[in-house]
């Protein structure tokens, strides 16, 4: 069981709910998902739409709540953000993004690891959003994340797992639970990183902008599970010499020697 | 007297609260947050907090992300 916060988990696919093409989408490819952890993000009312509110459409009895910093390209606009999302949410859930280079949507190694240790001292439960650097990846830990989130590649790329070397040692040395997010833009991307033995991904893109988001969902939650399985049976080690699957003994007769 | 909401300038009465500019702007409070000259408004003191000429004012709510 996975367990964040104090909070336990039974679903180890957190969703995003950014670009769906509609509320009602969005709130089925959520329960196809079986999510209990969906992220928002914070922005100023749009006053041309004053009654648009997400959060009628969203059921937090059944999911968390996870308010993101993302806009913020700093430490201190990420600390703003994140009281202004503790008094619309009215929990202390946050997951700490700060990029300040909107081409790449990078996080900032320095920024994070500042706001991360003043808003764990300020009460907040932080899962911060981190570029797969292994020694972040403890010094995050080690102020007070209450899991970490490295990237597969770039927010909204869909270009996958393309850090699974220092995703690996992340998972390796972690005490707190590793949370693969953004790139992941196919189940079997997903499935790869729970394969890897992480705890939890998060997707947003490649559900929300799929041409059938609800199914897309589903294929996400069953390449979860899958993933997760696969890990917890143990995989086999890889070798660059083959590795007969069937006997080299006990062939039939002479004449299929050469089976010997 | 001017105020500026959510970045952009705005004329409105003098000592209006912000529940009432919440009203005008058909904004339901329960929905957003309050922020007035980077100190958030608890809720209950909307309809006692009078605004200044020249306060920044920012209405801010959830929306979809990741």
């Amino acid at each position: 069981m996975l367990i964040i916060g104090g909070h336990t988990f039974n679903s180890r696919l957190f969703l995003g709910t950014g670009k769906f093409s509609s509320s009602t989408v969005m709130r089925e490819a959520i329960a196809a998902s079986g999510t209990e952890m969906v992220t928002v993000a914070l922005r100023r009312v749009d006053l041309d739409n004053p009654e648009d509110d997400i959060m009628s459409a969203l059921d937090r009895d059944k999911c968390v709540f996870l308010p993101n910093t993302s806009g913020a390209r700093n430490a201190e606009e990420a600390i703003r953000l994140a009281h202004l999302a503790r008094a619309a949410s009215g929990s202390s859930w946050l997951k700490l993004e700060v990029t300040p280079d909107p081409r790449t949507l990078l996080p900032d190694p320095i920024e994070t690891l500042k706001a991360t240790e003043e808003l764990v001292r300020a009460g907040f439960i932080v899962l911060p959003y981190m570029n797969a650097d292994p020694i972040l990846a403890l010094r995050l830990q080690d102020v007070g994340a209450a899991a970490v989130m490295p990237l597969g590649s770039p927010i909204g790329t869909n270009q996958g797992i393309l850090t699974a070397f220092q995703i690996e040692i992340i998972i390796d040395q972690a005490r707190v639970p590793v949370v693969v997010d953004a790139g992941i833009g196919a189940p079997s991307h997903a499935a790869l990183a729970m394969e890897m033995g992480a705890d939890a991904v998060l997707v947003n893109t490649a559900i929300s902008v799929a041409g059938d988001p609800v199914a897309m969902a589903r294929a996400f939650a069953q390449a979860v599970e899958a993933g997760r399985t696969a890990f917890v049976a143990g995989m086999g080690n890889r070798s660059k010499q083959a590795q007969a699957s069937s006997p080299l003994t006990g062939t039939l007769a002479t004449d299929l020697g050469f089976l010997a | 007297m001017q105020i500026h909401l959510n970045g952009s300038p705005k004329t409105i009465p003098d000592s209006m609260t912000v529940a009432t500019l919440l009203q005008e702007l058909s904004v339901p409070p329960t929905s957003v947050v309050v922020e007035l000259n980077k100190t958030i408004i608890q809720p209950d003191c909307y309809a006692t907090v009078c605004l200044q000429d020249n306060d920044q004012v920012e209405l801010i709510r959830f929306v979809g992300g990741g």
